[in-house]
């Protein structure tokens, strides 16, 4: 059965490493749902986060032909719930048709977002959260004209303890 | 450098040279004293180098890149140590692609040098640039750009060091033409470790423990071993393991020539053209034990109906490999030899006697099925299996034997007898024609004091003739037989057995090889009669330098055994 896994890949900061590991997933017909990367707790060692819909039985290959890399110190994966993780979404709207009523503090108070920057013709608006919260909020503003809209890779720390010692 | 690694002292003082000199430098800290390639604009300044260390490098030009990494492979297998390879940017890069697939699929050590343009036109769309780092990085084992020479010892010392430790793989290092003139101050330091690199994973004895344990409750073991064995230079090891268990053993196309072919536990290869018993018996074994071997499709057959029965024992040094094709009941990861020295001591002397037997018999029927014919036919034209056998016979297998891709390849895999290991030399996983001659021409340089012989198809000799060019300049003694059957044999085959005798695009109309041989300075001689083969390859063998045998063979003739695609291997044809 498919379903969303995460894997969480420390390795050093080399070029064209993201390129390597990514033709391990396009070799097995893989797409990548997001994906993100940042220096980890330890100075020197990057994080890669990578989230995949696959089988268990695939992903559980895939860790291994991406830790076999030999840039690439460990590489685990995890089901959602073995993780906590967040996205960060936003939204660009028009001042105009957000200032209406009391949209703006429904729209704060409601989804727990707040507001970046606010120019003269549009406003910034920030929500981190799960895809399924930041897509609510791009759902509700749609009607009131939304000029851009962005959201991240997945950031993700694993639950499990201990696991990761020794990178 | 970003690969943090641990190195030794200097070999050397430090000295002011230029980029493309320390190449040169590098290779000699690293004991390389042959490599094969071919110049162009833009690996030039390290051209120039190699000038000066003529003596202490030899260079050996090939007549196309692909010639020159499939030498280089040759050159490794035969050696066991790390081929070198040097090719030019753009299509003197993308010709090494091949090659290199190839050598990370069979595992083969590998260092490629390609020249790439001056750092200031990269990205520009300039002469003869390509993106090589791209393109081969998922076929390399490790990739590097070096823009500044100062990068290069680093870079090459860890190039060396990934190729050839832990799972041995090709290496690629291109190095910018600016990098190649720039003046800087060298010193080399051999690679010893890398941090995130781990090439030998740790051995766990109580893996061995489970291992021994399975074994020695065995009734019916069966080990299915492959290159593994000879990479991990575990021959003996391996031997002493299975004669004081009495375990069968059979081999993959890899593994061949890890255990002498005559041992009375050798029962043959496995896999789509294998032996018969081999394969049967993998559906009855009631333990497989798997050696440095990946369980490859060719091997395995229809995955659903390999082995069911069996509990299966895995060793590898790549974790990758276990649970990847087939599902492991005890794995043991590390190096084979350390591995199987841990085991010999824990498994009981047993003989398994009946269950030989049942190898025996099975061996029986595929000796009156399909050997007998193959290797003694008294009519007809001849067959290839009669060819292998005169040369068996001849060089009392002694010979290192270098086949290509096909029909031949199985026929000479099946029927080459190996006296000792690093002898079968071939293109496995990737399947690549046009392996053969270059790969022998390698081999050769590599060792100089043993027969080499290339056997080849007349498809798979066409893709690198120019090769012979290389042979007839380094006047290496490669024996060429060319087993010429007009065909793309293996391709008819499959065309006549499952496409209803559609011969689409696969008859050849061939040129006279042998005329082609003289042109290059190359003696040989064309047979089509039974009653010659015998002096034809007698006056080959006793020929000083190198000869070109070419043996018309029956245009239709078919390789079996054979486990048709899909099909379990116990369901193994015999005709």
């Amino acid at each position: 059965m498919e379903q969303a896994y995460t894997i969480s890949i420390f390795s050093e900061n080399s070029v064209g490493l993201l390129n390597r590991i990514t033709s391990i997933l396009t070799r097995r017909n893989l797409n990548i749902d997001s994906i993100n990367s940042s220096e980890s707790e330890t100075s020197g060692i990057y994080r890669f986060t990578i989230v995949v819909a696959t089988t268990e039985a695939q992903i559980k290959k895939l860790v291994l032909q991406i830790e076999k890399q030999v840039e690439v110190m460990k590489a685990v994966y995890h089901t959602d719930g073995d993780t906590v993780f967040q996205e960060i979404a936003l939204y660009k709207i028009s001042t105009q048709s957000i200032a209406e009523g009391n949209l703006v503090e429904k729209l704060i108070r409601d989804n727990n977002a707040r507001i970046l920057s606010v120019e003269q013709d549009f406003m910034i608006i920030e929500k981190t959260g799960h895809k399924e919260e930041t897509q609510e909020l791009l759902e509700f503003l749609k009607p009131y004209g939304v000029l851009e809209f962005v959201r991240s890779g997945r950031v993700s720390v694993t639950k499990p303890m201990g696991e990761l010692e020794g990178i | 450098m970003y690969l943090q690694a641990t190195l030794t002292p200097p070999v050397k003082e430090t000295i002011r040279t230029s980029g493309a000199d320390a190449v040169l430098r590098s290779f000699i800290a690293e004991e390389v004293d042959l490599i094969f390639g071919y110049p162009g604009g833009a690996i030039m300044p390290v051209y120039d180098a190699l000038y000066h260390y003529q003596d202490q490098v030899r260079h050996v030009l090939t007549r196309h890149e692909q010639g020159a990494i499939h030498a280089a492979q040759g050159y490794a297998r035969v050696t066991g140590k790390v081929g070198v390879v040097m090719a030019t940017s753009g299509p003197g890069a993308t010709n090494l692609i091949t090659g290199i697939a190839d050598a990370m699929i069979d595992s083969t050590p590998l260092v490629c040098i390609t020249g790439q343009v001056g750092s200031h036109l990269l990205g520009t769309d300039a002469f003869q640039e390509i993106d090589i780092i791209s393109i081969s990085m998922p076929a390399t084992k490790w990739n590097f750009q070096v823009t500044k020479a100062e990068q290069l010892p680093e870079a090459l010392s860890r190039a060396f060091y990934i190729a050839r430790s832990g799972r041995p793989g090709p290496v690629l290092i291109d190095i910018t033409k600016d990098a190649q003139f720039e003046m800087f101050d060298f010193a080399y330091r051999k690679c010893k470790q890398i941090r995130s690199y781990t090439p030998v994973p740790t051995l766990n004895l109580s893996q061995v423990e489970e291992a021994a344990d399975l074994i020695n409750s065995a009734k019916k073991p069966l080990v299915v071993f492959g290159q593994g064995v000879i990479l991990g230079n575990a021959e003996k090891e391996f031997r002493q393991m299975i004669e004081k268990a009495g375990l069968p053993a059979a081999s993959t196309l890899l593994g061949l020539s890890a255990l002498t072919s005559d041992h009375p536990l050798y029962v043959g290869m496995l896999g789509m053209h294998g032996n018969y018993a081999p394969n049967v018996l993998t559906n009855e074994c009631d333990v497989l034990i798997a050696i440095g071997m990946r369980f490859d499709d060719r091997v395995t057959g229809d995955l659903s109906r390999y082995a069911k029965q069996a509990k299966v024992v895995h060793f590898d040094i790549d974790p990758a490999e276990i649970n990847k094709n087939v599902e492991a009941d005890v794995a043991v990861l590390g190096d084979c030899k350390e591995s199987l020295q841990a085991l010999i001591s824990l498994v009981y002397e047993r003989s398994h006697q009946g269950w030989l037997e049942e190898f025996e018999a099975l061996k029986g029927i595929e000796q009156a099925k399909v050997i007998e014919q193959d290797l003694r036919p008294t009519s007809g034209p001849i067959s290839m299996g009669e060819v292998i056998h005169q040369v068996n016979l001849q060089t009392e297998g002694n010979a290192v034997l270098v086949t290509d891709v096909g029909q031949h390849q199985m026929v000479a895999s099946r029927y080459t007898q190996f006296k000792q290991s690093k002898s079968n030399i071939t293109s496995g996983g990737l399947g690549t024609m046009g392996f053969c001659l270059p790969a022998a021409l390698g081999a050769k340089l590599g060792a100089p004091e043993r027969e080499v012989i290339a056997v080849i198809g007349d498809g798979g000799f066409q893709m690198t003739i120019q090769e012979l060019g290389a042979i007839f300049q380094t006047k290496a003694a490669v024996k060429i037989i060319i087993l010429n059957n007009s065909f793309l044999g293996m391709v008819r085959q499959w065309q006549q057995l499952f496409f209803d005798k559609r011969y689409s695009s696969t008859e050849m109309e061939n040129p006279d090889f042998v005329t082609i041989a003289h042109g290059y300075g190359i003696k040989g001689k064309s047979i089509s009669e039974r009653e010659d083969l015998k002096t034809a390859v007698m006056e080959m063998l006793s020929h000083n330098g190198s000869y070109l045998l070419e043996v018309h063979v029956g245009k239709e003739d078919n390789v079996f055994p054979m486990v048709p695609t899909g099909a379990s291997v116990s369901d193994i044809r015999l005709e």
